[in-house]
C-alpha cells in the first residue's frame, strides 16, 4: 500500500498546483499510515525533483526520455499506471488540470479504480467508506462521491488545497517502462504557451470583465489591473461569444470554472450561468453601475459605479498600495 | 471519414437553480427542464459539418432511460442520421463509457466525439475512458478539429496556451467551445427527426466503481460590503487588511 502522486510539469517546471497536489497526497498518505511516492515525466531539473520532498514525497520516480518529453495522453497514463502497480499504490493523485482530465479516466480504467475528479477536500474514511467531495453542476453544488473500488484515482481542483511544507529533499530514482507503440499514435505539431500571462485555471487572482466594458478596445484597463495584481484575465460568455475575447477566457457554466482567492468582476451582471463558474472563489469583488445587478448578492465587496470611472481610480489605488508594500 | 459517433447527455438546463431532496441525497428534478448538454451540441455540430454533403453519417448515442428521448430527438432534428439509446440509468462515467464501448466494439466508428464534460457532474471522463476501453487515442478538451481522409488535426487546451496535435482515425475527443457553433434545428429537421431510426439497446452488466452519497450547496455569502466609488483606496485596503487576498 502506498499513495502515488503524478507531479505534472509545464515546460520542465513544476507549478503551484503540483505542490498543492503533492501536499494533498501527503495528507492522504498520512490518513493511511503509508508512504507517498511521486512520479515526474519529462525533463525536470534534478534539484526540482528532489524538492518535491519538501511537500511530503518520500521518493521521486523520474521518467526521462525523448519520446516522453511532451505530454502524450495514452503513453503518460500507461507509465503512471505501471508505476502504481510496481509500487503497490492503491491511491493515485493527480491535478485536475487540462492534462489531468485526460489522464484520470484512462488511469481509472487501467487500474479498475473509481475516479473522483474535481476533488475540493481531503477524502473522509469512516467505517470502510472512502468518500471525496467534488464540484458538481458546474459549481452550483458539491457531490460527495464514495469510491467503492479497491484502487482509487483522485484529481484535485487547483487552488482548493494549501501547499504544506513538511519534509526535506527526497531521493530521486530513474523509472522506465517498456513503451507500447500503440500509445504513441498522436503527434505533437506545435505547443504555444504564453509565458508572460498568468494561466486562468491556476490563477490566485482573476480580473474578469463583461459587456459593461462596451468593446474589446477597452480591455487595456482590464489587462493593466491584472498585470498589477499578477492576475489572470477572464470574461463573461457574451464577451467571448461576440469575439471580444478568446473562448479560453470564458468563465462560467459552459466555460471554465475557477476557484481563485480573489475574483474581481467588472461590468458583469451575474447571470446564474456565470455565477456557477466562480462560486468557489474565496473573495468576490463586484464593480457594476447597476446597484440591482444580481452579482452584488454573492459579492463580498462591491462598488456601485461606472467601470470607466472606477477602473482608473482602482488602478491608481493598487499602484499606490504596491509602491508602499 | 464515413462514420462519426457523438455521445450525448441529457442534463438540467443552464438556468436551473440546483436543489436536493431526501436529506440532500437526491437531485430535485421537480420543475427542471432537461436539455442536450451544451458541449455535446458543439460536438454534434462539428460531426454534421465534417460529414456534410453525403460524406458520411452521424450516429448519436445516449445512456439513459425513456425520459431522455426528447433530447435524442432534438439531436436528430439538428441533423444526426440515427440514434441509439442504451436503456439504463447513467450510474457514473465508468458505467456510461463501458456501455458505449461495448456498443462500439460491435459497431465500429471512424471518430467518436463527446462534449468536454457534462454540465451536471462535470467529470470530463467518458472520452478518456472510451479511449482506454477501446485502446484508442483520446484528447480530453479540444478547441479545434480539422480532418483529412486519414487523420485529424486538433487543438488541445493547455494552461496558458494550446497544443496542436495530429491523430490518425479512429480516436476519441471531448469538444469544447471553438470546435463549432451549435446548430439550431430547422422545421424540416424537426419533422424528419420523428421518423429517423432510434434503436433501443439493453445494457450489459458491469460492476460500478463509485456512488454519489450526498450533495451540498455552496455556503451562502454574507452581506456585500459596499465601498463608495469615490473611495476606491478603501477597497484596496480592505482586500489587504480584512480579506487578506492581496
Amino acid at each position: 500500500m502506498s499513495v502515488l502522486i503524478y507531479a505534472e510539469n509545464a515546460g520542465g517546471k513544476f507549478k503551484k498546483s503540483t505542490f498543492e497536489a503533492v501536499s494533498y497526497a501527503k495528507a492522504i498518505a498520512g490518513q493511511n499510515n503509508t508512504t507517498l511516492i511521486a512520479i515526474s515525466i519529462g525533463y525536470v531539473a534534478k534539484e526540482d525533483l528532489a524538492a518535491l520532498g519538501k511537500y511530503g514525497a518520500e521518493k521521486v520516480l523520474n521518467v526521462s526520455n525523448d519520446k516522453l518529453k511532451n505530454f502524450v495522453n495514452q503513453a503518460y497514463a500507461s507509465v503512471i499506471a505501471e508505476a502504481a502497480k510496481a509500487n503497490g499504490a492503491d491511491i493515485v493523485v493527480i491535478s485536475n488540470s487540462f492534462s489531468g482530465r485526460g489522464l484520470a479516466p484512462r488511469l481509472g480504467v487501467k487500474l479498475q479504480a473509481g475516479v473522483a475528479d474535481g476533488a475540493v477536500a481531503l477524502p473522509e474514511q469512516n467505517g470502510g467508506k472512502f468518500t471525496v467531495k467534488k464540484t458538481a453542476f458546474s459549481g452550483k453544488a458539491f457531490a460527495v462521491v464514495e469510491l467503492t473500488s479497491a484502487n482509487k484515482v483522485i484529481a484535485l481542483t487547483p487552488n482548493s488545497y494549501k501547499v504544506v511544507e513538511s519534509g526535506s529533499a527526497a531521493p530521486v530514482e530513474d523509472f522506465s517502462v517498456e513503451a507500447k507503440a500503440s500509445d504513441f499514435k498522436e503527434m505533437i505539431k506545435d505547443i504555444v504557451r504564453s509565458t508572460d500571462k498568468v494561466s486562468l485555471p491556476d490563477a490566485e487572482i482573476v480580473v474578469s470583465a463583461g459587456r459593461g466594458m462596451k468593446g474589446p478596445e477597452n480591455w487595456g484597463m482590464i489587462e493593466d489591473l491584472a498585470n498589477l495584481l499578477g492576475a489572470a484575465t477572464a470574461c463573461s460568455k457574451p464577451v467571448s461569444d461576440a469575439g471580444w475575447r478568446p473562448h479560453s477566457e470564458h468563465v462560467g457554466q459552459t466555460g471554465i470554472a475557477v476557484s481563485p482567492n480573489l475574483y474581481i468582476a467588472i461590468g458583469i451582471s451575474g447571470a446564474i450561468q456565470h455565477l456557477a463558474g466562480i462560486s468557489s472563489s474565496k473573495v468576490i469583488v463586484v464593480i457594476n453601475k447597476d446597484a440591482e445587478a444580481p452579482f452584488f448578492k454573492v459579492a463580498d465587496y462591491g462598488i456601485v459605479g461606472d467601470a470607466f470611472e472606477v477602473l482608473p481610480k482602482l488602478i491608481a489605488a493598487v499602484k499606490e498600495y504596491k509602491a508602499s508594500a | 471519414m464515413s462514420k462519426i459517433l457523438v455521445c450525448i447527455s441529457n442534463v438540467p438546463d443552464t438556468t436551473t437553480k440546483i436543489t436536493f431532496t431526501d436529506n440532500n441525497t437526491q437531485f430535485n428534478t421537480n420543475g427542471v427542464q432537461f436539455i442536450l448538454n451544451p458541449y455535446d451540441e458543439i460536438a454534434l455540430a462539428r460531426a454534421i459539418e465534417l460529414t456534410d454533403g453525403g460524406k458520411g453519417s452521424v450516429t448519436v448515442i445516449n445512456v439513459g432511460e425513456a425520459n431522455t428521448e426528447a433530447t435524442i430527438r432534438k439531436a436528430l432534428a439538428i441533423g444526426a442520421t440515427d440514434a441509439v439509446r442504451i436503456n439504463a440509468k447513467p450510474h457514473d462515467a465508468w458505467y456510461v463509457a463501458y456501455q458505449i464501448a461495448e456498443y462500439v466494439k460491435a459497431n465500429p466508428f471512424d471518430l467518436i466525439l463527446t462534449g468536454r464534460e457534462s454540465i451536471d457532474y462535470n467529470g470530463s471522463k467518458v472520452a478518456g475512458m472510451l479511449g482506454e476501453l477501446l485502446d484508442l487515442p483520446s484528447v480530453s478538451i479540444i478547441k479545434k478539429l480539422d480532418a483529412t481522409d486519414s487523420e485529424a488535426t486538433v487543438e488541445r487546451e493547455i494552461e496558458g496556451g494550446k497544443e496542436v496535435l495530429t491523430i490518425p482515425f479512429p480516436f476519441v475527443a471531448g469538444c469544447a467551445e471553438g470546435v463549432a457553433e451549435p446548430k439550431i434545428p430547422n422545421m424540416r429537421g424537426i419533422m424528419s427527426a420523428r421518423t429517423k431510426p432510434l434503436a433501443v439497446v439493453e445494457p450489459v452488466e458491469v460492476q460500478t466503481l463509485s456512488e454519489i452519497i450526498s450533495y451540498e450547496t455552496p455556503a451562502p455569502r454574507g452581506q456585500v460590503n459596499l465601498v463608495s466609488a469615490d473611495d476606491v483606496a478603501k477597497l484596496v485596503d480592505l482586500l489587504h487588511t480584512e480579506a487578506r487576498v492581496i
